[in-house]
């Protein structure tokens, strides 16, 4: 017991000077750490931009790793864009971009510059909702409501691209958009709805 | 994923002079983003192209795809749709039409393969890490490949564009690191696996691909792409076949049968073609022809479902192409 508290009580003074001289030169470790540490991991880049989002625009330092989904979500507070897969595999992330549907997770915004966004909330003008969102809403075209924001986009894209002339048109011109509450007919219905 | 720089390159001879090893073109990004996110792909620099190369210029010889025009637009160009229409048809059989938008027509010839190994980093992959192995080839090879195959590498080309292009012999424009341009045939651009299958393809290195050409060619009357899969949308190919027919008074006068889902390339059904040319478009020498074309393949263990459903699309597919 003793001899453990002399070998703990050397070991405590060893460190607290090992401590001691490596606080009076900590602008040298300081810089060892960093040197270290960029050559690990290297530093993240960053870009001033301006992105036009649902005729607003926004200016921001964004990493360049940043994806439109994340900067809508985690930035601009447009939590309206759902993620889901994050890998191009769901479509939850459906946006417009020059009015063509893409999705956010697999789209950076250091690419975006001069492209005008729109998103789930600059769909409704005001208080009107978009014909698309009255039609969801009337067909069921929803339940847990977690696709629903990919969905409407991708299904007013469908719309202007005229792929409505069928029941079987539709469903291929909407397979990008998954349900897993399988909402589908209603969804299909109220594409229907909107394109006559 | 692993910071980087970005760049927007205004031509391509800017976009050859950045190129390095470790810089990557960026164009529609649908498969680049989604391997950086997994780590697969590292690139320390970023160079936007999606300015360069956008328009479709019909040509004396053919048709001239500029490498960064999106996938959608290949299906809605009124040439194409009129003399190139087997193009449209396989570009509307692949991906989502998100991903149709964004995509682009050099980057979908570029696409890595989407064996399950290739995603996994936990696990042996050769064409991601060269020299660990292949998992696939004893391992869940049931979307793998049946046939060119080798030991090293069993993962098979995603593309149903390039199984449209292969068809109709197009060519690949490419402009190398010299600033020297040059020109590949479709069938010599993506490679075997070999004992090197992490290639994919003979893009000499840091070149760009500015254009596809597709030459004139007489496929648009009857013309097929069938695609075989797990959904009926939005899903990889188990097996994908696109035909195309020349047809003068009921007799074959030139055959093209290319299919997806079976190699590591886009792959030409060269002796099912030739059996084909001289003879009548009857359902017997359709047959005869998915026959040659199935027994040239040599499937893995958990993947011989493919050949009977590769020679019946086949069959399918070329009469398909009389009522195109």
């Amino acid at each position: 017991m003793e001899k453990d508290y002399t070998l703990s009580r050397r070991f405590f003074l060893k460190a607290s000077g090992a401590l001691m001289a490596l606080a009076a030169i900590p602008s040298t470790v300081k810089a060892y750490y960093h040197e270290v540490k960029d050559f690990l991991i290297p530093p993240k880049q960053t870009l001033p931009q301006t992105l036009t989002i649902n005729k607003k625009a926004y200016k921001l330092t964004a990493d360049t790793r940043a994806t439109l989904l994340d900067v809508l979500r985690e930035e601009l507070n447009l939590t309206g864009t759902k993620k889901g897969c994050d890998h191009g595999q769901c479509g939850a992330c459906t946006v417009h971009v020059d009015g063509q549907r893409v999705l956010s997770c697999l789209t950076l915004t250091a690419m975006l510059p001069g492209k005008k966004v729109t998103t789930i909330e600059g769909l409704a003008e005001g208080e009107k909702l978009h014909p698309m969102q009255e039609a969801f809403i009337e067909c069921d075209g929803f339940q847990c409501g977690y696709c629903t924001p990919g969905q409407i986009m991708s299904a007013v894209a469908c719309v202007n691209e005229g792929h409505t002339n069928s029941v079987t048109e539709i469903k291929e011109f909407m397979s990008g958009n998954l349900c897993r509450c399988g909402a589908y007919n209603g969804i299909v219905e109220a594409i229907q709805k909107v394109a006559k | 994923m692993r910071p980087f720089d970005f760049t927007k390159v205004t031509t391509v001879k800017d976009g050859i002079t950045k190129k390095n090893d470790v810089s990557q073109f960026i164009a529609g990004g649908t498969n680049l983003l989604d391997l950086m996110k997994k780590n697969i792909a590292q690139p320390e620099t970023l160079l936007d192209i999606t300015g360069l190369s956008t328009t479709i210029k019909t040509q004396k010889t053919g048709i001239q795809i500029g490498a960064m025009v999106r996938n959608s637009a290949l299906t809605l160009d009124k040439e194409i749709l009129a003399n190139y229409p087997l193009v449209a048809k396989a570009v509307l059989a692949g991906a989502s039409p998100q991903i149709r938008n964004m995509a682009s027509t050099g980057g979908n010839l570029l696409q890595r393969t989407r064996c399950v190994y290739f995603y996994d980093t936990e696990l042996p992959c050769n064409k991601r890490n060269s020299g660990s192995g292949c998992s696939a080839l004893n391992g869940n090879n049931r979307m793998s490949a049946i046939v060119g195959w080798s030991e090293d590498c069993v993962a098979v080309h995603p593309s149903d564009l390039c199984v449209a292009l292969t068809a109709l012999d197009a060519t690949v424009r490419v402009t190398d690191k010299n600033q020297t341009e040059t020109v590949i045939p479709f069938k010599d651009f993506h490679r075997l696996p070999g004992t090197t299958p992490d290639k994919d393809n003979n893009l000499p290195s840091n070149a760009i691909i500015t254009a596809i050409e597709i030459p004139v060619n007489p496929f648009n009357k009857h013309y097929a792409y069938l695609k075989l899969r797990d959904r009926d949308s939005y899903a990889f190919a188990l097996v994908s076949v696109a035909a195309a027919l020349n047809i003068e008074n009921n007799r074959i006068v030139d055959a093209r049968i290319a299919s997806g889902g079976v190699a590591h390339k886009p792959w030409r059904w060269l002796d099912a073609e030739n059996f084909l040319k001289g003879k009548e478009a009857t359902t017997a020498n359709f047959q005869e022809a998915a026959r040659i074309a199935a027994e040239q393949t040599k499937p893995l263990e958990h993947n011989a479902f493919k050949v009977p459903m590769l020679k019946g699309a086949i069959e399918v597919a070329l009469q398909n192409c009389l009522t195109a």
